[in-house]
């Protein structure tokens, strides 16, 4: 047995009460690339940090070439040999792309003064390694994510390191590009590298690497050899739990189209989206972390501008960009950080709830606190949120209890079109089963819900249709007899498009 | 399918209009100067003679002094609010060393005075990296505390010229082919700033820091140890400055430099050093200091009443601000010029 280059065993690390990683082990051998796969939250990216030595494990030890290896920070796994190419560039905007190859590691001339030319020479080098035409000389703001993700690529092979981490690196580029990053990683690999690839396209995963591991939950499952697995396996695998009974979707008369949404594209985000959504319909929107979703509900509430496409709320037509309009017209969205976006922290419960509506509350322009009152009081107790006094500031409420304030707080401006996004991470079951069937009554009511979800049991238990993204585009509209953990993870990875078992949209 | 799709020559033109637009911040202030002076000029010849252009210099040269300073802080995304209270106990401590000690070489008291400001500068960098607070608010704390020991230690007391010895005060007025020699300071300090954080690793890292700070940590900065070391050197240089002061004016009590951080500021941010850090040049920044400074000089000999000085200094930050945004609008659309990955 060869002796691994780079073996992770026993690795745990918690976020305050959230367990992360328990008991990961991996080994990455010299001249071998590992594929790493999982679903969204199992732990890929922390496993990342720690070797990049941003987290420290609480438990588990890191051993190099079979030593114990202590990193304290991102300075010593450079100075280890670990490369690390993150999911979001890191790059710094206002210097020069070879700047940013070679921060802290420029090249030097005499007095130790950075050698300019020479470093520009090396940035040219490496470009011409990958294949691509970046002007070194030119400041990393305004290039497109492909490119800075190349940038970063150049800066990981600039370090020559013995280990190369990649997260997600392809996940930006064009067929091309990727063709030539991993002409390179294979280069790299035949002269001893080892390489740990984060993917979420089989295809890639399966071309590249002759090792994978699978993890869910923030548990290491399985590691085989390529030629050992099939992807359904790895799918299952990544999946492997049973959707459990707590969603309990009422099925419902399907009624009018409520929210239409035709060809909305913003370039470089999402293209030409089109879906309805109508009155007493629950749908989902899946896919992959980055695939786009949470930016198309965002665009169609009017948070972000389009490029083209049209919205729709009971055949009315939306103005682009603008929030008020699409509360007017019956639009709510519930968005998915709710401590930045969802609440004003430090406000209290009752002034949050009847935030959007402090205006038709509002007697001659003066707010009374007797109508918040009155008003929040209904919907607080419609949704059975624990809270003392409703003048406490809601940042005293517990996740779930601050979650049903959100929507509490949409539901008061009886929204004709509710918009949920990621309606239930991070609160406890209980909340969550209370959510779901708040969800239900609503749809059951009339309402049209679009819910964007990472979890896969509760898009399951919940959607009347599932829809997909993956890299921006919407690749399957799957009816909820149709929509399985297979299919639905299939479609998000752009596997399989839809695997046949539901329509394929097209535009 | 994008490589093959782009063009095989790159657009080099719109990057040249991008890194060009790095100069035209400098070259835009030097020709507001220049304006400034020519319209002056037309106005009272004698504005451009020797002994006015000397009083121009001497008068910016603490500004940019305390400016190189404070643009060295700011490029890392922080904000040195203490420089005045800095000045101010670095003055009076000088003065008091000198009339106490009046025989002491010159040199030995301005590393005295440069030590009194470096001490402050740690404190503040010290407090910075401890507490997490940001800068703006110990800064903040940091001018009253120094500026409350400057008034417990001079009580009301008043150091006077006459208590001075000549050499010292001689400095202060004394000029080298014509030059005054506390302008040299100046510029000795200048340059090397702008050398050291434009050629040494560190001092790319500090625009690196102010750019992008979670980046900074991901590729291993010591972000702590910059930032502190950026402090210090905010500190130092506004003690420099206070030894200046003290010789330039002679007459010393515990309200040397009150206020003028804000003058800094103004100054630094005119000359093109982005508030949110990463950009600029410390070059711009003493471009900035001379510039506010002449317009104080100008305005009068243009007949303009001196409440509108003020004012005057006002529209030219937000000028400065707005030239920035409209900057950064035209980089931005020029390097945008990329197929989108549809």
């Amino acid at each position: 047995m060869v002796r691994p280059l780079l073996a992770l065993s026993g690795v745990s690390k918690s976020f305050g009460a959230v367990a992360a990683l328990r008991d990961v082990r991996l080994e990455l051998f010299a001249g071998e690339a590992h594929a790493l796969v999982g679903e969204n939250g199992a732990g890929k990216s922390t496993l990342v940090k720690i070797l990049a030595g941003v987290h420290a494990p609480d438990d588990g030890v890191l051993t190099l070439h079979g030593r114990p290896l202590l990193l304290s920070g991102p300075a010593d796994a450079r100075a280890a040999g670990i490369a690390v190419i993150y999911q979001e560039p890191t790059l710094f905007p206002d210097l020069s792309v070879a700047e940013n190859i070679f921060m802290g590691r420029q090249p030097l001339r005499s007095l130790r003064r950075i050698d300019n030319a020479k470093m520009r020479d090396q940035a040219v080098e490496l470009f011409v390694r990958l294949g691509v035409q970046i002007d070194p000389d030119r400041p990393a703001r305004g290039l497109s994510i492909a490119d800075q993700q190349l940038v970063e690529i150049a800066k990981a092979l600039s370090l020559d390191a013995q280990v190369l981490v990649m997260d997600e690196p392809t996940a930006a580029l064009s067929g091309v590009e990727v063709e030539r990053l991993f002409a390179v990683v294979r280069s790299l690999v035949d002269a001893g590298t080892a390489v740990l690839f984060i993917s979420h396209r089989f295809d890639e995963v399966f071309a590249l690497c002759q090792r994978i591991t699978v993890m869910r939950d923030g548990r290491w499952v399985s590691t085989d050899r390529v030629d050992e697995v099939t992807v359904d396996e790895i799918v299952r695998r990544m999946v492997g739990r049973e959707v459990s009974a707590l969603f309990p979707k009422q099925s419902t008369k399907v009624r009018e189209p409520r929210l239409q949404v035709r060809h909305l594209t913003r370039h470089g985000v999402f293209t030409d989206i089109s879906f309805t959504v109508h009155g007493g319909e629950i749908v989902a929107l899946a896919g992959l972390v980055g695939a786009g979703r949470s930016e198309v509900v965002r665009a169609v509430f009017g948070i972000d501008r389009y490029d083209s496409g049209e919205v729709r709320v009971d055949g009315r037509r939306l103005r682009g960009g603008d929030p008020a309009a699409a509360i007017d017209a019956g639009l709510a969205l519930v968005p998915e950080d709710r401590r930045q976006q969802g609440l004003v922290m430090e406000l209290s419960v009752q002034r949050n709830v009847t935030l959007p509506r402090r205006w038709a509350l509002a007697r001659a322009g003066l707010l009374f606190a007797g109508s918040e009152h009155r008003a929040a009081q209904s919907w607080i107790q419609r949704l059975h949120v624990k809270t003392g006094r409703l003048t406490d500031p809601v940042s005293t409420l517990s996740g779930g209890n601050q979650q049903k304030v959100v929507l509490a707080k949409w539901l008061a401006t009886r929204p004709g079109v509710l918009i949920v996004d990621e309606p239930t991470r991070g609160i406890d079951v209980g909340t969550k089963a209370e959510v779901h069937r708040l969800l239900s009554q609503l749809a059951a009511e009339g309402v049209a819900v679009l819910m964007v979800s990472s979890e896969l049991p509760e898009v399951l238990g919940m959607a009347d249709r599932v829809l997909v993204m993956h890299e921006g585009r919407l690749v399957a509209d799957l009816p909820r007899e149709h929509a399985d953990e297979e299919s639905v993870m299939l479609a998000a990875t752009g596997a399989v498009p839809a695997a046949g078992t539901g329509e394929v949209v097209l535009p | 399918m994008t490589v093959l799709a782009r063009p095989a020559t790159r657009p080099a033109s719109r990057i040249r209009v991008a890194r060009r637009g790095l100069v035209v911040r400098e070259m835009g202030i030097l020709l507001a100067l220049v304006l400034l002076v020519g319209a002056t000029t037309v106005t009272n010849p004698r504005f451009l003679s020797a002994q006015s252009i000397k009083d121009l210099l001497l008068g910016s040269t603490i500004l940019a002094i305390l400016a190189v300073g404070q643009a060295t802080v700011i490029i890392t995304r922080n904000v040195d609010l203490s420089v005045g209270s800095i000045l101010g106990l670095s003055a009076f401590g000088t003065g008091s060393l000198l009339v106490a000690v009046p025989h002491l070489p010159i040199p030995v008291v301005i590393v005295v005075g440069t030590a009194i400001g470096a001490v402050c500068g740690v404190v503040n960098g010290a407090l910075i990296a401890a507490a997490r607070v940001p800068a703006l608010v110990v800064t903040l704390g940091t001018l009253y505390v120094f500026r409350g020991i400057d008034y417990s230690w001079a009580t009301s007391r008043q150091i006077n010229a006459a208590d001075l010895p000549a050499g010292f005060l001689r400095m202060g007025t004394a000029t080298l082919l014509g030059v005054p020699v506390l302008t040299l300071f100046a510029v000795a300090v200048l340059l090397v700033a702008g050398f050291y954080l434009h050629s040494y690793r560190s001092g790319r890292e500090m625009y690196a820091i102010g750019s992008a700070p979670a980046a900074a940590v991901l590729a291993g900065i010591p972000v702590g140890r910059r930032v502190f070391a950026a402090f210090v050197a905010s500190g130092a240089l506004a003690g420099l400055a206070g030894v200046l002061y003290a010789a330039r004016f002679g007459t010393l009590d515990a309200n040397a430099g009150l206020g003028i951080e804000l003058n800094v500021v103004a100054a630094v941010v005119v000359g093109g050093v982005a508030i949110f850090g990463g950009s600029g040049s410390v070059y711009g920044a003493a471009l900035g200091a001379v510039l506010l400074t002449t317009i104080g000089a100008a305005l009068p000999v243009l007949g303009i009443n001196p409440f509108w000085q003020r004012a005057a200094v006002g529209a030219l930050i937000l000028a400065a601000i707005g030239l920035d945004r409209a900057l950064a609008a035209r980089v931005a659309r020029s390097l945008r010029g990329r197929n989108n990955h549809a």
